[in-house]
């Protein structure tokens, strides 16, 4: 069974007394443990869609069904639990927590989020310090480290909590290419190694070629689905 | 739990300046609230002890209408020997009076021989009067601490006045109910201070002396003064020593005695409630100050943290840590203040109290000025600052635990 389910999903923005289009009809399917990645131009509604995979906006007309959850029906509390449950986040500009250590932002989840005892606690934080090459910066706070080892602690924190999904919206947009690849392909030997979806959302067209499914996305719609190593097929209906 | 504390620990000390700020801020206001509370009530303490255990006693009974009138010193307004002895029962059997006095006051004439002025006496049982107002020896400054029949005790203004010294005689001349009019000739026992207040500058003589210039035929009483042994519980002990005695002596409905704790004789009472109020005041204004400090740094704090309170919710931080996370934080700026305010404010007091500061009240010169801290006073301190501090955060935590993620994380 896939693990999203998208049908004709609409999102429209009220913006005054103009109604904005955002997605206009989206339909797809992800397996679960794919590698997958939504392009598209400026505006074309990678974001939106994003949100709403990730339990933080619901859709205006269609159904959208996440982990076998139709998520219009959950209120503001059962989506946080929906998020902290069956998600993980990495954001664009990092978002660690400033005031919190590198092991404490990854250990944040499972203390405020989940409840997990200490004693796995550190267990998990610390295979997946050694699994992002973060171990010997644990102690260090966001401010002293670089965008590319912030990525990496927001990977580490974004799968602490054993997620079905990953979801990364433009995670490299702040990133140098090179820092952009190695972030990539960290998501995907992490992809390999526990078999968690991941979802990102790009513009660039080098990072892409990474992804093993690619959803183009124009004007709220998806123009193009893509497999990595078969013939790209037209899905433009 | 722990976590939250770390967290909201660690942002307060993000903005160093501006937490400690707001937290001299909180400091000044517990250190300027608990001065006053500790000074002014030491004050008054001291004020109400110097009235009460040097002059009027904790409670006086009197025939009704008595005080009404208190200033002409009525002889027609006198108990009967019957009732005063009545009362003397009563109040015997009661456990929680230290001990009563029973006086017989007039009005007269005092003369040195050559010239003569107006003096209110008292007349008492010395050993029962030093027991109802202990103080009452400390105020006699010249000559000996107690007084025999054919003695008397006088008021330093007037001893100067009439340029009379102890050994000195002295006549009293008194006019009694009737009309007539008797002298006595007394020995200056001794010369006491003012005290500031009705009654404060009143002479004493024995009681059976004061009778004997009224010409009574049995002794009469013009008030009966009583000690508690414990002033605190003077209200309940005014209550239950009225209902005593209207049992005893109310009849068709009338009650012929009246019950006046301190505070319905001395006009002091109302400089001690004036002090009250302001202390009151003075508490509202810690709240308002409190209030406004720290609702104005969380307010900013919210704002400021936008997008790390959407990443927060984002990845499914409940609502509800959310809200205590500020809350913790508001709560320790509180916690923050009260310790750094209770301390200075302690060592404030204790340099005051080492300071030696004295000062006036009316005739009374060079009283020590004692403050110290009650423990419930503190606490109240203590209680209203932090109980201030989360409410102030309410508002603010509220608004961040309710943020909805994507527009948090959109913000700028
Ligand atoms: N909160 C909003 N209110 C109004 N309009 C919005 C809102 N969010 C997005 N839009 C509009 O919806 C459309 C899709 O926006 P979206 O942010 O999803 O695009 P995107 O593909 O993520 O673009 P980018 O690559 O610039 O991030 C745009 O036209 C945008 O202006
Ligand atoms: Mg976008």
């Amino acid at each position: 069974m896939p693990l999203i389910i998208a049908d004709n999903i609409h999102k429209d923005y009220q913006v005054g007394d103009v109604v904005v289009q955002a997605l206009q009809g989206v339909g797809f399917e992800i397996e679960p443990a794919s590698f997958v990645s939504f392009v598209g131009p400026s505006g074309s509604g990678k974001t939106t869609l994003l949100n709403l995979i990730g339990c933080l906006d619901k859709p205006t007309a269609g159904t959208l069904t996440v982990a076998a959850t139709d998520i219009a029906r959950l209120d503001r509390k059962e989506s946080a639990a929906f998020r902290g449950s069956h998600l993980g986040f990495i954001f664009q500009d990092f978002n660690l927590l400033p005031v919190l250590t590198v092991y404490e932002n990854i250990e944040y989840p499972l203390l405020m989020v989940q409840n997990v005892p200490p004693a796995e606690r550190k267990e998990r934080i610390e295979r997946l310090l050694a699994a992002v090459g973060m171990a010997d910066q644990k102690d260090k706070y966001p401010g002293q480290i670089s965008g590319g080892q912030k990525q990496r602690v927001a990977i580490a924190r974004a799968l602490v909590t054993h997620p079905e999904l990953v979801l990364a919206d433009e995670p490299t947009a702040n990133l140098d290419s090179q820092t952009a690849y190695a972030v990539i392909n960290l998501m995907k030997r992490m992809r390999d190694e526990l078999a968690t979806t991941f979802i990102f959302s790009t513009h660039d067209q080098k990072i892409v070629g990474e992804a093993e499914v690619i959803f183009r996305l124009e004007d709220g719609s998806i123009v193009a689905k893509e497999m990595k190593g078969g013939a790209s097929h037209d899905e433009s209906l | 739990m722990m976590n939250l504390y770390k967290i909201a620990l660690r942002n307060l000390l993000r903005y160093k300046r501006r937490t400690l700020l707001t937290a001299s801020l909180i400091t000044i206001g517990v250190v300027f609230v608990l001065v006053f509370v500790a000074v002014s009530g030491s004050f008054k303490a001291m004020m109400i002890g110097q009235i009460t255990d040097a002059m009027l006693g904790h409670i006086q009974i009197h025939k009704k209408g008595y005080v009404a009138s208190i200033d002409n010193l009525p002889l027609n307004l006198n108990l009967n020997a019957q009732t005063a002895a009545r009362i003397d029962e009563i109040l015997g059997k009661q456990k929680n009076i230290e001990a009563s006095s029973p006086r017989l006051k007039f009005g007269g004439l005092f003369s040195n021989f050559v010239e003569s002025t107006n003096i209110r006496l008292n007349g008492i049982y010395p050993d029962r009067e030093f027991k109802t107002v202990p103080l009452l020896t400390s105020r006699i400054s010249e000559g000996k601490k107690t007084i025999a029949k054919g003695e008397i005790l006088i008021p330093a203004l007037l001893a100067k006045g009439m340029k009379v010294k102890v050994g000195d005689s002295v006549v009293i001349v008194a006019t009694n109910k009737d009309g007539s009019v008797n002298g006595k000739q007394f020995v200056v026992a001794g010369i006491m201070e003012g005290v500031t207040g009705p009654g404060g500058r009143d002479g004493y003589v024995h009681i059976e002396d004061a009778a004997e210039v009224l010409r009574m035929p049995e002794l009469e009483i013009s008030e009966v003064a009583v000690r508690l042994k414990d002033f605190d519980r003077l209200h309940p002990a005014a209550r239950e020593m009225e209902k005593q005695l209207t049992g005893e002596f109310r009849k068709d409905d009338k009650f012929p005695l009246e019950i006046h704790t301190w505070e319905g004789l001395s006009p002091f009472a109302n400089v001690a409630r004036m002090l009250d109020i302001m202390t009151f005041f003075i508490k509202l204004m810690l709240v308002a100050l409190v209030l406004i400090s720290v609702l104005n740094v969380m307010i900013m704090a919210v704002y400021e943290r936008i997008r790390e309170i959407g990443t927060m919710a984002a990845i499914g931080t409940p609502p509800g840590k959310i809200l205590a996370l500020f809350m913790m934080e508001g709560l320790s700026l509180g916690v923050l203040g009260t310790i750094i305010g209770g301390g200075v404010g302690l060592l404030i007091l204790f340099i005051l109290n080492v300071a030696h500061i004295t000062f006036n009240f009316g005739q009374q010169q060079g009283l020590l000025l004692q403050t110290y801290v009650n423990p419930m006073d503190f606490v109240t301190i203590a209680v209203i600052v932090i109980l201030v501090s989360v409410v102030a955060s309410l508002q603010p935590a509220f608004k961040a635990s309710r943020m909805e993620p994507i527009v948090a994380l959109r913000h700028v």
